[in-house]
C-alpha cells in the first residue's frame, strides 16, 4: 500500500570524533495526506533530526523518504519547515519575508498583483494583517512565529514540517496559536508533521501521535491513533474521558515505556 | 520633526547636539542641561587640561630646530598654511587671467592665432595636500574593498576555501606598509609604463601599499561574519531553493553587513595610517610627503608645521571613521545595536 509520505526505514549516522553516532535506527512511519501527525518524545532523542531527514536538510545514512512516489533528496518548497526560533529574515518587514517565499516559489507563474495577495491572504489567516508592515524586531514573540507560518503555508506545501513551533511562547500565546492552527487545518486540510514537547498540545491537535524511544540509535516505539471528533473545543475536551485516556497514555509513555525496547 | 531630526544626529554621531534639539523642543530643560554638561562639557574640559599640560612639557624640551612647539606656535602656524594656500591661489588665478589677457589681445591682432593656456604649476599648498591624501586613501581602500567583500564572501560560504586563504591571510597580514613599499614601487615601475600616465607613479604605488594593508581586516571580517550566520536562515534559503547568488544577495550580505562594516572601518583607519608611511617614502604628494619635506627643510617652524600635520592627520582619522560608523547604523538592519 502506497501512502503519500512514507518514512523508509530511516537510519542516520553524524560523524563525531570518537567515530559515527548513530542518533536514528530504523525509523518507519507512513503518512496520509491531510494527517496531523505529531512527535513526541524526550529532548535529545532525534525527533529534529526526523524533521531535517523530511524536510531533506539531512540525507539519511540508510533508507530514505518518499514524497507522493518520488524520492526525498534536497530541501524544497513542497516541505516548508516553520523552525522553533521563527528564523524571520530579521532585516525584512512582516510582508517581505513571506513575498521573498512566494516570489522566489511561484515568481514565474504569478502576476504581481497574484502574489501580492496571496502574500496578504496568507498573513491574514495568521491575524496578522494589523502588523504586516512591521519588522520582526518590533513585533512579540508569538507574532513572529504567526508570521513563520504563514511564510511556510504560502508555499502551498504538500507537506508542512514544524519544529516546537510555540515551544518558545507563553502558554495563553501558545493556546491561541493552537487555536489557529486548528482552524487553519480545517480549512486547508494540510499534511503536517509536529514536533512538540507538550501533551496537551499534541492530543489537541493531531490524529496521529508517534512516540519516540530515547536516543541513541533512537526510533518510534509507539503510534496512537487520536480519534477525537473534529472540530474540538480546547474547553470542552477537558472533561471528555476519550481525551483524558489518551492524555495518560502519552504521560504513561514518556515517564514509563520511553527506553528503547530490547530486542 | 523632532525625532527624526535627533535620528539623524546618531545616525551621522553628532550627538553632542540632541540636549540641544531636546532643549529647544522644550523638554525638561535641566536634565538636558546635564546631558550637556557631560557630552560637551566633560570633553572639553579633558581638552583643555591637554592643551595645558602640552604647553608646559614642550617648553621643556630643547632640540636642534629649537624648543618643542607648543599649542600657541602650533596655532600660529595654521593661519600661517591657510595664507600660503590663499596667496597660492591668488596667484594662480593671477597667472590664468595674464594668459587670458595675452591671448584676447592676440586674438584682435590676428583672429586665427593659435592660443592655448597653460595649467599653473605652482608648489602645492598644504590643503592641496590634504585633498591629494584623500583622494590617494580612497581609491587604495576602494580597491581593498572590492577584493576583500567578494572573498570574504566566498571563503565565508565554503569552509575548503577558508582553510585554504587562512594561512595566507595569517601571513600576511602583519607585514608593515614599509615593507611592502619597496617591492609594490619595483612591480609599478615595471608594468605601469605609459608615455602619458593618468596618474603619478607615485600616487599608485601609495594608494596599492594602502590597498594591500587594509584588505585583511575586511577579508577577515566578511568571512567571519558569513560563516557566522544563523543556520536556519541559510536553511531557509535551502527550502526555497534559491540560487546560489540570490542566497548571497538576499540573505548572505544582510545578515553579515554589520560584520562586514567593522571590517571596513579597521580598513579605513589602517589605510589612513599606512597611507602616511607610503606617501612619505613614495613621494606622493599628500601629507605624508608635507611631513617628510618639513622635516628635511628643518627650519624653526618646521616643527610645528608637522604637529599641524600630525593634528590633521588625527582629525581626518576621526571623521573617516565617524563617516564609516554613519553608513554601518544606515546598512545595518538592527537600528538598536549598540556600535562604537
Ligand atoms: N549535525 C549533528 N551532528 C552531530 N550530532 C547531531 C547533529 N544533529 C543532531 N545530533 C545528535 O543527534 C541526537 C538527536 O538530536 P535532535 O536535535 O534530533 O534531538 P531532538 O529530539 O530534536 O531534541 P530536542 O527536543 O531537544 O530538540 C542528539 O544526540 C544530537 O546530539
Ligand atoms: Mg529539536
Amino acid at each position: 500500500m502506497d501512502k503519500y509520505l512514507n518514512i523508509d526505514h530511516v537510519s542516520i549516522d553524524f560523524p563525531t570524533p570518537n567515530g559515527p553516532f548513530r542518533a536514528l535506527d530504523n525509523v518507519n512511519l507512513k503518512i496520509e495526506k491531510g494527517e496531523f501527525v505529531s512527535i513526541i518524545g524526550h529532548s535529545g532523542c532525534g525527533k529534529s533530526t526526523v524533521m531535517n531527514i523530511v524536510g531533506g536538510l539531512y540525507k539519511a545514512t540508510e533508507g530514505g523518504v518518499v514524497l507522493e512516489g518520488r524520492e526525498v533528496d534536497e530541501p524544497g518548497p513542497d516541505r516548508a519547515i516553520v523552525f522553533q526560533n521563527h528564523s524571520l529574515f530579521p532585516w525584512l518587514s512582516c510582508y517581505q519575508n513571506v513575498e521573498l517565499a512566494v516570489k522566489s516559489v511561484f515568481g514565474a507563474s504569478r502576476s504581481r498583483k497574484q502574489i501580492r495577495d496571496w502574500v496578504e491572504h496568507n498573513l491574514e489567516l495568521v491575524h496578522m494583517s494589523h502588523a504586516m508592515h512591521k519588522m520582526p524586531s518590533e513585533i512579540s514573540g508569538g507574532m513572529k512565529q504567526r508570521v513563520g507560518i504563514a511564510r511556510a503555508l504560502s508555499m502551498e506545501p504538500k507537506v508542512l514540517l514544524m519544529d516546537e513551533p510555540f515551544g518558545a511562547l507563553d502558554a495563553l500565546t501558545r493556546a491561541h496559536l493552537q487555536d489557529s492552527l486548528m482552524d487553519i487545518q480545517a480549512d486547508l486540510n494540510n499534511t503536517v508533521i509536529m514536533i512538540t514537547h507538550d501533551v496537551d498540545e499534541a492530543v489537541l491537535l493531531s490524529d496521529k501521535i508517534v512516540m519516540m524511544t530515547n536516543g541513541p540509535a533512537a526510533t518510534i516505539s509507539e503510534v496512537m491513533e487520536v480519534n477525537l471528533p473534529r472540530p474540538r473545543k480546547r474547553l470542552a475536551l477537558t472533561d471528555n474521558p476519550d481525551y483524558n485516556h489518551y492524555r495518560s497514555e502519552v504521560i504513561h509513555f514518556l515517564h514509563e515505556r520511553h527506553a528503547r525496547k530490547v530486542a | 520633526m523632532k525625532d527624526k531630526l535627533i535620528y539623524f544626529l546618531e545616525l551621522t554621531g553628532f550627538t553632542w547636539f540632541i540636549p540641544l534639539v531636546r532643549l529647544s523642543a522644550g523638554e525638561s530643560p535641566k536634565h538636558q542641561m546635564q546631558e550637556l554638561g557631560k557630552m560637551v562639557g566633560v570633553p572639553l574640559f579633558a581638552i583643555a587640561v591637554f592643551l595645558f599640560l602640552w604647553h608646559l612639557g614642550a617648553a621643556k624640551v630643547i632640540t636642534s630646530l629649537g624648543q618643542v612647539p607648543g599649542p600657541t606656535q602650533v596655532w600660529e602656524q595654521v593661519n600661517v598654511l591657510v595664507d600660503e594656500h590663499q596667496a597660492s591661489r591668488e596667484r594662480e588665478q593671477a597667472f590664468y587671467e595674464r594668459q587670458e589677457q595675452r591671448n584676447a589681445a592676440r586674438l584682435e591682432k590676428n583672429p586665427d592665432a593659435e592660443v592655448t593656456i597653460r595649467p599653473y604649476t605652482g608648489k602645492e599648498t598644504f590643503f592641496d595636500q590634504i585633498l591629494t591624501s584623500l583622494f590617494t586613501v580612497f581609491v587604495g581602500f576602494l580597491l581593498a574593498t572590492i577584493i576583500a567583500v567578494p572573498i570574504g564572501i566566498v571563503a565565508g560560504l565554503s569552509d575548503t576555501l577558508y582553510s585554504a586563504l587562512n594561512p595566507l591571510i595569517q601571513v600576511f597580514k602583519p607585514v608593515s606598509p614599509l615593507a611592502w613599499l619597496p617591492i609594490v614601487t619595483m612591480v609599478v615601475s615595471a608594468l605601469y609604463v605609459t608615455d602619458n600616465p593618468m596618474f603619478e607613479k607615485s600616487f599608485i604605488t601609495s594608494a596599492l601599499t594602502v590597498t594591500l594593508c587594509s584588505l585583511w581586516p575586511t577579508l577577515i571580517n566578511t568571512a567571519v561574519g558569513v560563516s557566522s550566520i544563523d543556520k536556519d536562515l541559510i536553511n531557509v534559503a535551502r527550502v526555497l531553493r534559491l540560487n546560489y547568488f540570490t542566497t548571497v544577495w538576499k540573505v548572505v550580505i544582510p545578515a553579515s553587513i554589520p560584520m562586514i562594516f567593522t571590517g571596513l572601518r579597521i580598513s579605513l583607519g589602517i589605510g589612513w595610517m599606512v597611507l602616511i608611511a607610503a606617501e612619505m617614502l613614495a613621494q606622493n604628494p599628500g601629507l605624508g610627503k608635507f611631513v617628510w619635506d618639513e622635516f628635511q627643510n628643518g627650519s624653526s617652524s618646521s616643527l610645528s608645521r608637522i604637529m599641524v600635520a600630525v593634528l590633521t592627520i588625527g582629525i581626518i582619522g576621526f571623521i573617516l571613521d565617524r563617516i564609516t560608523l554613519s553608513f554601518q547604523k544606515f546598512f545595518s538592519y538592527d537600528k538598536n545595536a549598540v556600535i562604537r
